[in-house]
């Protein structure tokens, strides 16, 4: 077993209600997900992000869609236009969540190695 | 599948301020039969409010009216019909704004605007307030009476019905105040279909599709994380088509030859956005069930939905009211080597020390050092050794609007009282903005149904 970032195994986005965001995290396909679906609890998520989300965080299953739903409540220091914050609709806590260390199978690892990350030697120009 | 069971619908504009051209991409570079156009995010009601007080004939998306005016006489060629919330909290200054720019484009008697009007409570807020309507706050349960006397905009969500009422009188640009977004785009669909609205799973398609293309790009490829690197030409994004079949289930698309991407990673990333309970999304119309969505990318930009199920709506409509709640403003200045970390947060505690002894009354002061911590705040790790340079942005917010004045001059000093190697403050002041807070209720729909109008008249 290896530890490899989240954002080697799935992707994500996030957007605010109120004072809570949530943070939808899809995952490349099925062994990602049914790895993530047990790794990735709702304590885990709530110790992740610590001080930065002060209420709780709830979680729900997508299986049809290789999706798991967080709810993270008190998240936006107020809300999105409340919040003095830069990310004041939580725009990028998807990405912040990506950082989260996941223990996966050696061969998971090396197969999926680099995924999530631009390409070396890319250009913008090649868009 | 014959041709006629199919209805295109696309989505041009995600907020207002989004891309101009998107709409008109849309009308002209591929089959459609309805343009939805969202306006209306939950800041934008407010600041309208505030230009109306100014001016009493504004108060609505003037971008629409403009952009009418450009596709208008391409939608009545083509039959493309429009639905948009761009009326704001002034529909019917927006309606009459529209029929002078349809006029001008030449459409006049070629075309007809709905407006639907009713979802602004303002004028009943102290009534229902008093014939016991609490409005409590969704999520705390505190009263609305809490902060009356603060409130700025009052306005429920309304569903798909008044929309598929003004489609069925003929209208050919629907224009409303605020109506739930998904079901701008549904309205179309149950009025084409002619679906039946105790039809629960039909009206939970309905609100997946237009929740699809109700943000714009965010499902074509804009925002989007996987393998954002290789998707093409953002700078002409198609914007989301729907390809709705009489079945309910529906083909997310986009116009050939534009940019962007639509696979099973970029629609996915639009279910997921802004959800909660996946089991129970609830619109004026719908609990839909997102868990039951079968999703099939067919490749060639063409991704399938559905088999989605849905459950009676609920009795109430969401209201969203705005109140004031006070002051802030955020300055920034930026620190360059050697030692820019170092600088910035040298500067940032020389700032609080001022606050301290100025004994301004702020009720949050908040720090980022941007290049380090701005966006993922304690989650960011240690900060880099050697950065080149960091933006200091220091935020505050009061109820004293003095203390937020005052704070807004305190950042400029410090270019020749604080540390070295400081740039970037020719912005000038930290701007002084009012905050507007958001207040999420409930009402019963019997409550505000009978406020509800639908018109149409000619251009």
């Amino acid at each position: 077993m290896r530890r490899v970032p989240l954002v080697q195994l799935a992707h994500a986005r996030s957007g605010d209600k109120g004072d809570s965001a949530n943070i939808g995290v899809i995952a490349y396909d099925e062994e990602s997900y049914n790895i993530i679906r047990q790794e990735i609890t709702s304590d885990r998520v709530k110790r992740h992000f610590g001080s930065w989300v002060a209420g709780a965080v709830e979680r729900y299953e997508l299986p049809n869609l290789w999706a798991l739903n967080f709810v993270l409540r008190g998240a936006l220091d107020g809300g999105g236009t409340v919040s003095l914050r830069s990310d004041a609709q939580g725009k990028v806590l998807s990405a912040a969540l990506l950082r989260m260390e996941i223990e996966v199978p050696d061969a998971l690892a090396e197969g999926t190695e680099g995924r999530g990350r631009v390409p070396g030697g890319w250009t913008p120009e090649e868009r | 599948m014959a041709e006629r069971d199919v209805v295109r619908l696309g989505g041009g504009q995600g907020f207002w301020g989004d891309d101009l051209e998107a709409p008109i991409r849309l009308v002209e570079g591929g089959p459609l039969d309805y343009l939805m156009l969202d306006y209306l995010a939950e800041v934008t009601m407010s600041i309208l409010r505030k230009q109306r007080s100014r001016d009493p004939s504004a108060g609505y998306a003037r971008d629409f009216v403009t952009l009418m005016g450009r596709i208008w006489p391409t939608c009545v060629e083509r039959g493309i019909r429009v639905v948009a919330n761009a009326g704001g909290v002034n529909p019917q200054g927006c309606a009459d704004a529209l029929e002078e720019a349809g006029q001008e484009a030449g459409v006049s008697g070629r075309a007809t605007i709905g407006l639907v009007r009713g979802d602004d409570l303002m004028p009943h807020l102290d009534e229902l307030l008093h014939s016991g309507h609490e409005l409590s706050h969704l999520e705390t349960g505190a009263p609305l009476s809490s902060i009356a006397d603060r409130v700025k905009s009052a306005n429920a969500y309304l569903g798909v019905t008044p929309v598929v009422e003004a489609l069925g009188l003929g209208a050919d640009v629907v224009v409303t105040g605020r109506v739930a977004d998904p079901a701008l785009a549904a309205a179309a669909l149950i009025h084409r279909h002619g679906w039946s609205m105790d039809d629960h799973d039909r009206m939970a398609a309905a609100a997946l599709a237009g929740h699809i293309v109700e943000c714009g790009a965010q499902s074509t490829g804009g925002n989007c994380m996987a393998e954002w690197w290789s998707i093409p030409r953002l700078d002409i994004a198609g914007f989301p088509v729907v390809e709705v079949e009489s079945s309910g289930a529906f083909t997310v698309t986009k116009h050939p030859g534009s940019g962007g991407r639509v696979d099973r990673a970029s629609v996915t990333e639009q279910i997921v956005y802004e959800i909660g309970n996946p089991h129970r999304v609830v619109t004026p119309d719908v609990v839909a069930d997102f868990t039951t969505i079968r999703l099939t990318d067919q490749g060639g930009d063409r991704v399938r939905l559905e088999g989605i199920v849905g459950a009676p709506p609920t009795e109430s409509y969401k209201v969203s009211v705005a109140y004031s709640a006070g002051w802030m403003a955020a300055g920034t200045l930026l620190y360059t080597w050697p030692d820019a970390m170092q600088k910035a947060r040298a500067a940032d505690a020389q700032l609080r020390r001022r606050f301290e002894r100025l004994e301004l009354k702020l009720d949050a002061v908040h720090t980022e050092l941007v290049g380090w911590n701005a966006a993922h705040g304690p989650l960011s790790g240690p900060p880099p050794a050697e950065a080149p340079e960091v933006q200091l942005r220091v935020a505050v917010r009061s109820t004293d609007r003095a203390s937020v004045e005052r704070f807004s001059r305190e950042m400029a000093p410090l270019v020749l009282t604080g540390p070295p190697s400081v740039t970037a403050y020719a912005g000038g002041r930290a701007k002084v903005q009012e905050v507007i807070a958001y207040w999420p209720a409930l009402i019963r729909k019997d409550v505000v149904d009978p406020h509800v109008r639908v018109e149409v008249r000619p251009v």
